[in-house]
């Protein structure tokens, strides 16, 4: 029950880590403090406020965003697994080895710098408005298919160079050794390679999943009234911002978990390799 | 009831300021000129100039080529005749361009005014300053020739049953809902060009605009784009009027105001509509 007594160098360290416990607090009071304070004494505080922060328009405006918010989240759920589908497809084209494969190997190359090279609001208006425009009919001309498959394809090209870094992390001499026991290429990569290469870039994939899960809203921009677009409607009849700032509380309470879960993976990947 | 009072307002105003312009005008023309040149002193962002802002792109037939120093197009004309009555020739009139949603931020504007078809509504009137209307818009609905020939009409009942679309920073929105009411919620763009390229992808049958832009884009950007009916600009239910956009409390708004009001009376705002503005008698109202 009782503690052993600390030795002189325990005391120190103890007294230290008191110390810097100290400092940080009185620094971040300090800081945030001042913040507090000195912000609300500017002289546009107040319209900045009823222009950002109006509780009434929050308050007024918050249901109707947390509607449209689930659009966003139906579009991101039938986006993120073709994402990753098509991802690892491109990185399995880049690493063909095969001479015979070489024509997909140029295909993987030009697919992920293309799509990697322009910008994603460029793709969605070509492939939303241009393909529905060569003359499809309903409901296959829809914006919802035709916008979805525009971030597919971009964000394949960027998880298909995240697969791609894990393939070409697991070492050569693995893939001899497979070799050497007689798998055949398919063999190799399927229960050797993969296994590896997809558990180690799981975290760089969470973070292309929160990025996705922000670029949904692109989709608004041909049609779609998604939150962010519902908070700009606000904007135009309200004239006033905090829709906007409401839409931002809705995308943190869903970002923040998982970037700080991708965190935790990230954090727990050091430690095994360490 | 609480709709009609403004209205009857502004124009006991306006009834008041005819009077003083006929007044002004029996003392002679350069007093009056004189008066609304004085009004103007020391309240613009440059002394001396008057800087006027609009959108970037400006669209036909607002402000032709995106060029309103031109002095082309309806807002263009009317800035000039605008800064004319107001005092300043038409060198003093510097442009700059400003979106909506720069002059809705807080803080200090870097225009005396800005004009690009704002709708002037109660909600919009507590964050900026409108000045009394230019223009009232007739609202239309842009469809192609395949949705009349399916059988669209330019009654509400037939409308209702259309695919809608809408620029999300208009208050056409708030109209198709109000009035049209139609059956699937409307899709909803940035810009004039977006709406119109959803109507060719046939991913919506009908838009709503202003009767001049509905019928420039039916005209010019879309190969088959028929205007099918108007919600003429006196309708009771929200009627759109333009107004020139300004910094709450800016002390140049009785000066604009008294300025419009005389063009208004005195016919000139009139013939800039009739020069700009094509023809809008032709189309049919929407029962």
């Amino acid at each position: 029950m009782g503690s052993s007594p600390l030795n002189i160098r325990q005391q120190y360290e103890k007294a230290e880590r008191r110390r810097s416990v100290t400092i940080a607090t009185v620094s971040t009071v300090l800081v945030f403090g001042a913040l507090f304070v000195l912000i609300p004494l500017a002289p546009g505080w107040e319209r900045v406020k009823k222009s950002f922060f109006n509780t009434e328009i929050l308050v007024d405006t918050f249901p109707t965003l947390l509607r449209a918010f689930l659009l966003d989240i139906a579009i991101f759920l039938w986006c993120a697994p073709a994402i990753a589908l098509l991802g690892l497809a491109i990185a399995l084209c880049r690493d063909a080895r095969s001479p015979a494969l070489f024509p997909l190997k140029i295909f993987g190359v030009v697919y992920t710098d293309i799509f990697r090279g322009v910008p994603v609001i460029l793709i969605v208006f070509l492939i939303g408005f241009g393909v529905p425009g060569l003359g499809l009919n309903r409901p296959w001309n829809s914006p919802y298919i035709w916008g979805s498959l525009a971030l597919i394809l971009t964000y394949s090209a960027y998880v298909a160079e995240i697969f791609r870094s894990g393939i070409e992390s697991v070492h050569e001499s693995q893939r001899a050794a497979a070799k050497s026991l007689g798998l055949p290429h398919s063999d190799v990569m399927r229960y050797v390679v993969l296994p590896q290469a997809i558990r180690r870039v799981i975290p760089a994939n969470m973070n292309m999943f929160v990025a996705l899960q922000k670029d949904v809203a692109l989709l608004s921009f041909i049609g779609p009234v998604e939150i962010l677009r519902q908070a700009g409607v606000y904007k135009s009849l309200l004239a006033n911002f905090t829709p906007y700032v409401g839409a931002a509380i809705i995308f943190l309470a869903v970002t923040i978990p998982i970037t700080r879960y991708a965190d935790y993976l990230i954090a727990r990947q050091n430690r095994a390799r360490s | 009831m609480n709709l009609t009072q403004p209205m009857n307002l502004t124009r006991s105003c306006k009834a008041v300021l005819t009077a003083l312009s006929a007044a002004a005008l029996l003392l002679g023309g350069t007093f009056a000129q004189a008066a609304d040149a004085e009004c103007a002193v020391g309240k613009t962002l440059t002394e001396g100039k008057l800087t006027i802002a609009t959108g970037n792109p400006a669209y036909f037939p607002w402000v032709m080529d995106n060029d309103p120093a031109s002095g082309k197009g309806f807002e263009a004309a009317v800035a000039y005749a605008l800064a004319e009555e107001m005092g300043f020739a038409a060198d003093a009139v510097v442009w700059t361009s400003a979106s909506f949603d720069q002059s809705i931020q807080p803080g200090a504007k870097d225009f005396d005014f800005n004009l690009q078809q704002f709708s002037i509504t109660e909600e919009r009137e507590k964050v900026v300053d409108f000045s009394v209307p230019y223009y009232s818009a007739a609202m239309a609905v842009l469809v192609r020739q395949g949705t009349k020939d399916a059988g669209a009409t330019a009654t509400l009942e037939s409308l209702k049953g259309l695919k809608w679309g809408a620029d999300a920073n208009t208050t056409a929105l708030p109209m198709v809902q109000s009035i049209i009411q139609p059956d699937s919620d409307p899709l909803l763009y940035d810009d004039n060009t977006n709406v119109v390229e959803a109507m060719k992808a046939n991913q919506i049958d009908a838009a709503l605009f202003d009767l001049p832009t509905a019928l420039y884009l039916g005209a010019v950007v879309l190969d088959d784009g028929v205007v099918l009916g108007q919600f003429p600009a006196d309708r009771a239910e929200s009627p759109d009027q333009f107004g020139l956009l300004m910094e709450e409390g800016n002390a140049l708004k009785t000066c604009i105001d008294a300025a419009l009001t005389t063009l208004a009376d005195n016919g000139t705002l009139a013939a800039i509509e009739a020069e700009w503005l094509q023809q809008t008698t032709g189309v049919p109202v929407i029962k």
